[in-house]
């Protein structure tokens, strides 16, 4: 069926409501309302407000809470209204979900997965464009994943419903009726920690996630006589730098296109792990494309920051230069 | 009943012994079994004993920096005296006595503070949630396991505690908000012991208690006396009543003070006046509770000497055994990360023990 990306986290969401009742959703607005990107729509009318609950306005504690609930043999499912809203709730992710496992050495594993709308390209007010999904993937013990369409959202939010690790699941919201894609009625998972190829190629590698996947794929198709191989993430952390080292290895040269700013980026150690363990392999530095290191504009200059297939295309003819 | 009777709106605060033991409330002594009293006792001086150890320990270089729970004895082993095996615990890291009352092993206590992970595992059935070294975090924590009974329709008791400094935390008023509004089966109580390493009372504060704030909530509060186990018990008690009940969440302020440093790295002379820690030496609470079961011709010097003499064996092989316990190894502190080791961890394990003298220790 033609579905977009938020229809598709619906059906994820609706299905597994629906098989395992250790899960529940909650968060801000996400029962009556549906969610304000309609991510929850008609599910609360479908499992109640026992299952799918509207909490207090307060991310800390609707986290925390989602905590408390895996100790009595919860999965829950919380929705934080937007990425930039997440950073009240830093502690209980960070000293508490990603640590329990390791602190009671396996007797609390904390099985919650967050979901976050993120990014920039939509004109979005302030606090509602970020990408700071590499604050995340430094945390041991947190698997942070991003989908880049429709089924993947639906397959890797199946899996991370499913991990017994918390789960960061960060949908890039420009994506989320950008465009419809065919996904499976059934409940198939994608799995986690694993790359995918989305377009194969042997001058280049590009490696992006989420939002940057559509604009890599639009670079790469107008990059005349260059063929580029790009690879979507989809976990950063932990990632699944096999792939990542066997397609640089095969084609020399390595571009990492993310929206996040550049430094400390996600980025930064994807290129580290290729230097240290392709570098022979390499025809040309390792480049990124990514947002600068500014807080992102407000709308109206949005622009100026964000990265699209224009500059990824020149990116891509700077290392073919090289 | 209590919660009605004593407003903290209007400075009430539980007192069922005074200081001196004398019962002031005959009609709200609780109504315990001989061996109860006896056990309540025997739980509170095993907790000081303990306590005094792990102080001795760390003296010494055996045990890390610890929380001393001098003086919180009432407060820790009251809150915990009334849990049932299907009730659950949220505690912070001054609970000693809470985890000796439910049975947790002392040897994993002390393992723990000795600098080992594995010391926080609670036994297979034991409802503990690991202390939170993070202040305020197990509110909120708590208060989502409440709303899991709930969902679940059990009928069971979700206890956490905290100290007065967490009162300020934002995590604090989130988890009593959302206890308030999803009608958790939760009994919060707060150690109120004055200081939170050099911060007092009076700069975490302006209200006239920390019982009130609960009312905002939604929430009955009360303040007892912390020092008074029998205060402490009968408060939490009919909190975990109506908690098992349906009857919603509830709060206590047990007021305390804190007879030690903050922690062994803290000098607390630097900032406190010995003349209030001597005040406080007054009304300790296990004399308090001596004096009571003496009153009651339940208590004599043998008994005494019998329980002190039980506490430092038990004790000393605590200590024994958690010496005795191997340091995590290599694969430990790698392991327990995620579900299923990533290569990258597994690369960086092998790493680290291809390194001589570097893994294993």
């Amino acid at each position: 069926m033609m579905i977009t990306m938020v229809q598709a986290i619906n059906q994820a969401l609706e299905q597994e409501l629906a098989r395992d009742p250790r899960v529940v959703v909650l968060g801000e607005d996400v029962g009556v309302d549906g969610g304000v990107f309609r991510a929850t729509e008609g599910l609360f009318a479908k499992f109640g407000g026992e299952r799918v609950i509207d909490t207090p306005l307060a991310e800390s504690g609707f986290v925390g809470a989602a905590i408390g609930m895996t100790a009595l043999g919860l999965r829950p499912v919380v929705e934080i209204q937007f990425m930039g809203f997440i950073y009240p709730a830093f502690n209980q992710i960070l000293s508490h979900a990603a640590r329990l496992r390791n602190r009671t050495r396996g007797r609390f594993p904390v099985p919650l997965t967050i979901r976050a709308p993120y990014g920039a390209g939509v004109k979005a007010l302030e606090h509602h464009s970020e990408s700071t999904e590499a604050l995340f993937c430094q945390i041991p013990g947190l698997t942070v994943v991003v989908p880049s369409s429709p089924a993947e959202a639906k397959g890797l939010l199946l899996a991370s419903i499913r991990s017994d690790d918390p789960v960061l699941f960060l949908e890039p919201s420009r994506l989320y009726r950008a465009e419809k894609e065919d996904v499976v009625e059934a409940p198939v998972e994608r799995p986690l920690r694993l790359a995918r190829i989305v377009r194969e190629g042997n001058d280049l590698t590009i490696v992006a996630w989420g939002a940057m996947i559509p604009a890599a794929l639009k670079a790469a198709e107008a990059a005349a006589g260059v063929s580029a191989e790009i690879i979507d993430l989809r976990t950063l952390s932990p990632f699944d730098e096999e792939t990542v080292l066997a397609s640089a290895a095969k084609t020399g040269r390595v571009l990492l296109v993310h929206e996040a700013p550049r430094q400390c980026g996600l980025g930064a150690e994807l290129a580290a792990v290729i230097a240290e363990k392709a570098l022979l392999s390499l025809k040309a530095p390792i480049l990124r494309v990514t947002g600068p290191d500014i807080t992102i504009p407000l709308p109206r200059t949005e622009d100026l920051y964000y990265v699209e297939a224009g500059r990824i295309g020149r990116g891509i003819r700077r290392l073919m230069e090289f | 009943m209590l919660f009605e009777k004593f407003d903290p709106l209007r400075g009430e605060r539980l007192q069922i012994l005074d200081p001196t033991g004398r019962v002031v409330r005959r009609d709200l002594e609780p109504a315990l079994s001989d061996g109860d009293l006896r056990r309540l006792y025997a739980l509170m001086v095993l907790t000081r004993v303990a306590d005094r150890k792990a102080l001795n320990l760390q003296r010494q270089g055996r045990l890390g920096t610890f929380a001393s729970s001098l003086g919180h004895e009432a407060c820790q082993v009251g809150a915990a005296f009334g849990l049932r095996p299907a009730d659950w615990a949220f505690p912070y890291f001054r609970d000693l006595g809470l985890y000796l009352t439910i049975g947790f092993p002392l040897a994993s206590y002390y393992h723990y503070w000795m600098g080992n992970e594995a010391g926080l595992t609670s036994p297979p059935g034991l409802n503990l949630f690991p202390l939170s070294i993070t202040v305020a975090a197990q509110i909120p924590q708590a208060a989502g396991a409440g709303m899991a009974a709930n969902y679940l329709k059990k009928s069971l008791a979700v206890l956490a505690t905290c100290g007065d400094g967490a009162t300020s935390e934002g995590d604090f008023h989130e988890g009593l908000n959302f206890a308030g509004v999803f009608r958790t089966p939760n009994v919060f109580v707060c150690y109120n012991n004055q200081w939170a390493i050099s911060t007092p009372r009076s700069r975490q504060t302006a209200s006239a208690t920390i019982a009130q704030k609960a009312l905002a909530y939604g929430l009955p509060g009360i303040q007892v006396d912390g020092n008074d186990v029998l205060a402490v018990l009968a408060a939490v008690g009919e909190g975990l009543d109506r908690a098992r009940t349906g009857k919603g969440p509830s709060f206590i302020e047990a007021v305390t003070y804190r007879m030690g440093h903050h922690t062994t790295s803290d000098d607390a002379t630097r900032y406190r006046d010995e003349a209030e820690v001597k005040e406080w030496a007054g009304r300790d609470p296990l004399d308090r509770f001596r004096a009571y079961l003496k009153g009651k011709g339940l208590w004599d010097e043998a008994a005494e000497k019998a329980v002190m003499e039980k506490s430092a064996a038990d004790v000393e092989a605590a200590v024994a055994e958690a010496e005795a316990r191997p340091a995590a190894s290599a694969e430990d502190i790698f392991a327990w990360t995620f579900k299923d080791m990533p290569p990258r961890l597994a690369a960086q394990l092998a790493e680290l023990k291809s390194v001589p003298g570097e893994a294993g220790r």
